[in-house]
């Protein structure tokens, strides 16, 4: 139904002149909520977005009447910080792309700032946990690793929640940080958050974002570079379920030479009405030359009834580049599959275990963090238990 | 001794205007150590026989009996009646996208024997099936059937039958799309199987070319559902030279 609405509408009936920092965003990015239009559905940005499942996050009526928990356990080396609004480190990642993210920009009281020193290699993660203990909140995060520093830090999302969040990396020069987001929600929450990832000069950053819980999780993970040599590699697992609204919007703005980014997202549904929505917007800017890029988005539709949106989405401003690629593509679990495997003695549950644990073994490899690649392998086994019984 | 029995068996698929009926009543036995061919015509209905006696859901039994030693193969699942020994070598192998082979022959050998094989044997058990079939190594770390070739998939399916060692194996059209070196080293690969004695061998093909490598006890000319005509090897001679011409007389054929 969504697709066959007119994309890049605005709510005053003009189509935007000029390019904002995004094309395909209606709005120019902003910190002030006024500045976005309440949308109303149509736009290219909010056209997948079941806005009526969003508790006024969108519209200006929602109200901070909830509580959501943050503990950072870090190890040494860590410097964990709460700060008000007016701290001048805030923000330097870059703006809010939509009102949602503008609205939490706008409402948040205290940040939590979490700061690695320069030249600080840790060898165990920072912890971040995020616990929703009801009610709307907004917040705010700061990541920032000094140069040559390198880190991994893991956000964890548990409880029931109406949050919109800003989650800032600031990545110094020849650092190295790897985020692992896990959205591990109960099926009442609903998340949206931008994260916003600003790489410095040969500064290596890695996102592994797994989303499973949540009633309506959309997620904006975005990646600037600030200057040449910088590296991204963003991965992404989720596994969409009866009912959940799980979207995530990646956009990696190529504005800067000699920078590299690799994107792989993997999302497997199942049961009726479960919709993932994946954008992949890679922007590579006329004096990005040099530049090397490939994204990928592959989903498995286990049942009837799921439904997935895949766009990617890439715009080249310059020739001058090393590399630049984009792949998307969504399969069924079919029958016939189901029939080979069984034919050969495996039940039928284990048969689309199998399936599905082959379908994110690769990525699953990719995170480099034993508990949470085990907690992520169970969850699957979980999740496909949840769907056999 | 394992039997396969197999009494007047009826099926049917759903097709645009209703059921309709492919098997008209099947009567056949298979013994272990005995190799029946069955030829027929195109639409015949051998390989709708091939994917009942495997528990396809697409078809319907309608009637009659399949027991195998006894026990009743058509109250078994699919995954039953394959741990019963019941092995389909299928004409169109399908892709299992992100299950590798060596991953999938572990699965499959596991849930066959009721144990997980031992990982060292195991590993040089594959390795020599796969070099008796002469498979490249490198074809345990690829995907299940995704980008085999014709001849890659036929011999992925015989390796799977060198190692899961069933009480009956149906082989539906395993000659289909072979050139002669791939028919040579498929047929190979299944009387190395039958050799052991331990097999009945369900052979189905639409030609008399994979009899010259695979030697069968028994042929049977299948037309319209049901056996038309059985006889020893030397039926396959005579439809060498006659064709099928003779059974499909008469708007037989389906």
């Amino acid at each position: 139904m969504a697709e066959t609405i007119p994309a890049g509408s605005t709510t005053d009936g003009a189509i935007q002149v000029g390019q904002p920092i995004d094309a395909r965003v209606s709005t120019p990015a902003s910190f002030d909520v006024a500045d976005f239009p309440v949308p109303h559905g149509r736009e290219e940005e909010w056209r997948f977005t079941p806005l009526e499942r969003l508790r006024g996050l969108h519209d200006g009526t929602a109200v901070a009447d909830g509580a959501v928990k943050v503990e950072v356990t870090s190890p040494e080396g860590v410097t964990v910080e709460t700060v008000g609004r007016d701290d001048a480190r805030l923000g330097r990642a870059g703006k809010p792309v939509d009102r949602v993210a503008a609205q939490a920009y706008s409402s948040f009281e205290k940040a939590s700032v979490v700061t690695i020193a320069k030249e600080t290699v840790l060898t165990e993660p920072v912890r971040i946990a995020v616990h929703g203990e009801g009610g709307t909140a907004f917040a705010h995060q700061l990541v920032e690793v000094g140069a040559f520093a390198e880190a991994v830090v893991v956000i964890d999302h548990t409880g029931d929640a109406t949050l919109a969040a800003n989650v800032e990396f600031v990545i110094g020069d020849g650092a190295k940080l790897t985020v692992v987001s896990v959205q591990d929600w109960d099926d009442t929450a609903v998340h949206a958050a931008q994260h916003t990832a600003l790489v410095g000069r040969d500064a290596t950053f890695k996102s592994v974002v797994v989303t499973f819980g949540g009633d309506l999780v959309r997620l904006h993970p975005r990646v600037i570079y600030g200057a040449p040599g910088g590296e991204a590699e963003l991965y992404g697992l989720y596994f969409t379920d009866n009912g959940q609204h799980q979207e995530h919007r990646l956009f990696i703005d190529h504005d800067t030479p000699h920078c590299r980014s690799n994107v792989a997202y993997k999302g497997a549904l199942q049961g009726q009405d479960a919709h993932a929505v994946w954008i992949g917007d890679v922007l590579i800017r006329a004096a990005a030359e040099g530049t090397d890029t490939y994204e990928l988005n592959r989903n498995l539709v286990l049942t009837d009834g799921a439904r997935v949106d895949s766009v990617p989405n890439l715009e080249i401003e310059t020739g001058e580049i090393v590399g630049a690629g984009h792949a998307s593509t969504t399969g069924r679990f079919e029958d016939e599959q189901l029939f080979y495997l069984m034919s050969r003695g495996i039940p039928a549950d284990e048969a689309r275990r199998l399936v599905v644990r082959g379908f994110f073994a690769e990525l699953v490899q990719q995170i480099g963090l034993p508990d949470v690649e085990e907690r992520l392998l169970s969850k699957i086994e979980a999740e496909l238990e949840a769907s056999v019984a | 001794m394992a039997t396969l029995e197999i009494h007047d068996l009826h099926v049917s698929v759903e097709a645009e205007n209703g059921p309709r009926e492919i098997l008209r009543g099947v009567d056949l036995t298979v013994k272990q150590g005995e190799t029946h061919a069955i030829m027929g015509p195109n639409g015949s209905g051998k390989s709708t026989l091939a994917y009942s006696l495997a528990g396809h859901p697409k078809y319907t039994v309608t009637g009659g009996t399949v027991t195998l030693d006894g026990e009743d193969v058509l109250a078994m699942s699919v995954d039953e009646r394959a741990r019963a020994g019941v092995f389909l070598a299928m004409q169109y192998p399908v892709e299992v996208p992100g299950v590798s082979v060596s991953n999938f022959l572990r699965t499959s050998a596991t849930a066959i024997r009721g144990e997980a094989p031992k990982l060292r044997t195991w590993v040089k058990e594959v390795k020599e099936a796969m070099a008796r079939l002469q498979m490249d190594p490198a074809f345990a770390e690829r995907n299940v059937n995704e980008g085999f070739s014709g001849g890659e998939k036929k011999r992925h399916e015989i390796l799977q039958l060198e190692l899961l060692k069933p009480k009956i194996a149906i082989l539906d059209e395993t000659d289909s799309g072979l050139d002669v070196d791939a028919l040579r080293i498929v047929s190979e690969g299944v009387n190395r199987v039958r050799e052991s004695g331990e097999i009945g061998t369900l052979l189905i093909t639409h030609y008399t070319r994979i009899l010259r490598y695979i030697k069968p006890d028994y042929v049977h000319v299948f037309a319209a559902g049901r056996i038309a005509e059985s006889g020893g090897p030397e039926l396959a001679d005579k439809l060498e030279a006659e064709g099928y011409e003779a059974y499909v007389k008469g708007g037989a054929t389906l």
